[in-house]
């Protein structure tokens, strides 16, 4: 991100925390992955709706909303690629907007709406943009797709509404819906199998289909 | 992550009241402060989260034409909101990381925070702009105090940041491709009685005015004026996406172009 700092650690209490660290170590990957904590201070019970259905769930202060929906709610269709915010395939809606699952904390979502590709179709019943990314091939491993039809759909809403990017000419005009415009705002989402051109395709032919 | 309580207050004066506690920390997007939680770099007892406060979002303008911004008003909110106000303000918003970021991260956070390579700390010292808290307002010149250091003492909010309207204005930014920070970006502000120029990406200490820079475009508004200015790599960082040299020269380099897009 930024230049090579020292960071200085904040709580006094640093003894405390390198014992917590020297006990992690020793616990199992899944312990480790912050599951199952005993309820306490430092564990808050939060209540979401998620694809349209209402759920309570007591976790860990440290828990992300995406550990929540992977882990919890076993909504395992939202991927976890980086878990630091680069790489988009952990992107889901939070009250109609799209966020990196991986960068906020389900502690801080109590009472949000959130929706995953679960919420989104089904195989049987698919969304438009899902489909497209069929027919367009707008994939090869598939593990950045959820990430890339949420935001692929989030797009073209934000078009809709008015919101201009960074490549947006008139920043007051209608927006015309160009390559370049549907490029800038993918940005976020990154494919390592490298599917950018198909998945471009599949967002152009929901936009002109709708339009 | 280490272990830490959560408040969600809703009013600044609540906020204050969780953050006095020792070591509680304000919590606003996250985008910064989450990825630095997951590294342990930081070990807060309590994170206070700033996203439920009303009176610290949204954008306005008040009495003396300032264009007003709520502490906790994501990035994706400036960009839309300002751009009839004050263009500059809202593009630099649009090109600040991803779209997924912007809905999420906070100028109050991005000024809170203060890295070398963010973009906002430009816009706010270029600008004039005046830092509200919860218990004082800070001009933007003495706000700003080095590499991740500010004026904010412990458990201070910035509830608010205060732009003039410049006459014109531009924000250029070298993308640093991976990260999408500034490796080096440069903010102009042409007001009636001159001009500012604040440098973002380049420094050891941070943001800061081009002083020489501002002399001669305040007396000549156009690229030109800049011929011949240059900046010293001394004190310029050095990584390996540019050199100190690299950097220093691209400084010269985006604030003529930024020039030429104000004016
Ligand atoms: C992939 C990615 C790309 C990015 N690209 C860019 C970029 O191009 N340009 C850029 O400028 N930034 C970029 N950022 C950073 C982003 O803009 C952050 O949102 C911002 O720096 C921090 O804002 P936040 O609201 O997320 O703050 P948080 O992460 O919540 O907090 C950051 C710090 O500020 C403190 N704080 C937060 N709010 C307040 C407040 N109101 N008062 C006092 N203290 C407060 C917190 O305690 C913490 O120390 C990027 C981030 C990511 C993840
Ligand atoms: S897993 Fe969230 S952005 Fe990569
Ligand atoms: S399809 Fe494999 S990462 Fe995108």
């Amino acid at each position: 991100m930024s230049p090579a700092i020292n960071f200085e650690l904040r709580r006094r209490t640093f003894i405390a925390g390198t014992a917590v660290a020297a006990v992690t170590v020793g616990m199992s990957r899944k312990a480790a992955a912050q599951t199952a904590a005993p309820v306490g201070a430092e564990s808050t019970t939060v209540f979401l709706t998620v694809n349209g259905e209402g759920r309570e769930l007591t976790v860990d202060n440290r828990t992300t909303l995406l550990d929540a929906l992977r882990e919890h709610l076993q909504l395992t269709g939202t991927k976890k690629g980086c878990d630091h915010g680069q790489c988009g395939a952990c992107t889901c809606t939070v009250n109609g907007t799209r966020v990196n699952s991986c960068l906020s904390l389900a502690v801080m979502h109590d009472g949000d709406e959130v929706e995953t590709i679960e919420g989104i179709g089904a195989p049987d019943a698919m969304d438009p943009m899902q489909t497209a990314f069929v027919e367009n091939d707008g994939f090869q491993c598939g593990y950045c797709t959820p990430g890339q039809i949420q935001s692929a759909r989030a797009v073209l809403d934000e078009i809709r509404a008015g919101i201009p990017s960074h490549v947006t000419d008139d920043l007051t005009a209608e927006i015309t819906i160009t390559d370049a415009e549907i490029r800038e705002r993918m940005s976020g989402n990154i494919c390592r199998c490298g599917a950018y051109a198909n998945i471009l395709a599949a967002i152009t032919q929901v936009a002109e289909d709708q339009a | 992550m280490y272990a830490f309580d959560f408040e969600k207050p809703t009013t600044v004066a609540e906020a204050v009241a969780a953050l006095a506690d020792d070591e509680a920390q304000p919590l606003s997007g996250g985008q910064t402060l989450i990825p630095t939680l997951k590294q342990r770099l930081a070990m807060p007892s309590k994170l206070v989260s700033l996203t439920g406060i009303a009176e610290m979002q949204g954008v306005c303008t008040n009495d003396a034409g300032q264009l007003c911004i709520g502490g906790a008003t994501p990035h994706a909110v400036v960009a839309a909101e300002a751009a009839s106000k004050y263009p500059a303000l809202s593009a630099l918003a649009s090109n600040i990381g991803d779209p997924a970021v912007r809905n999420r991260g906070t100028i109050g956070g991005s000024v809170a925070n203060n890295d070398p390579a963010a973009c906002y700390p430009s816009a706010v010292l270029a600008s004039g702009a005046t830092v509200v808290t919860n218990n004082r307002e800070i001009a933007a010149d003495d706000y700003f105090q080095g590499l991740f250091s500010t004026a904010l003492e412990e458990g201070e909010i910035i509830t608010e940041v205060r732009f003039p309207v410049p006459q014109a204005a531009n924000y250029q930014k070298f993308v640093q491709p991976a990260s999408r920070f500034a490796l080096v970006g440069v903010f102009v502000a042409k007001f009636a009685d001159g001009v500012r120029v604040a440098v973002t990406g380049a420094s050891n200490d941070g943001v800061f005015r081009w002083t020489e820079a501002e002399k001669a475009l305040s007396a000549n508004f156009s690229p030109d004026a800049l011929n011949g200015l240059s900046v010293s790599a001394d004190g310029m960082i050095g990584d390996l996406h540019g050199t100190p040299e690299y950097r220093a020269h691209l400084i010269a380099v985006m604030t003529k172009r930024a020039v030429a897009a104000a004016s």
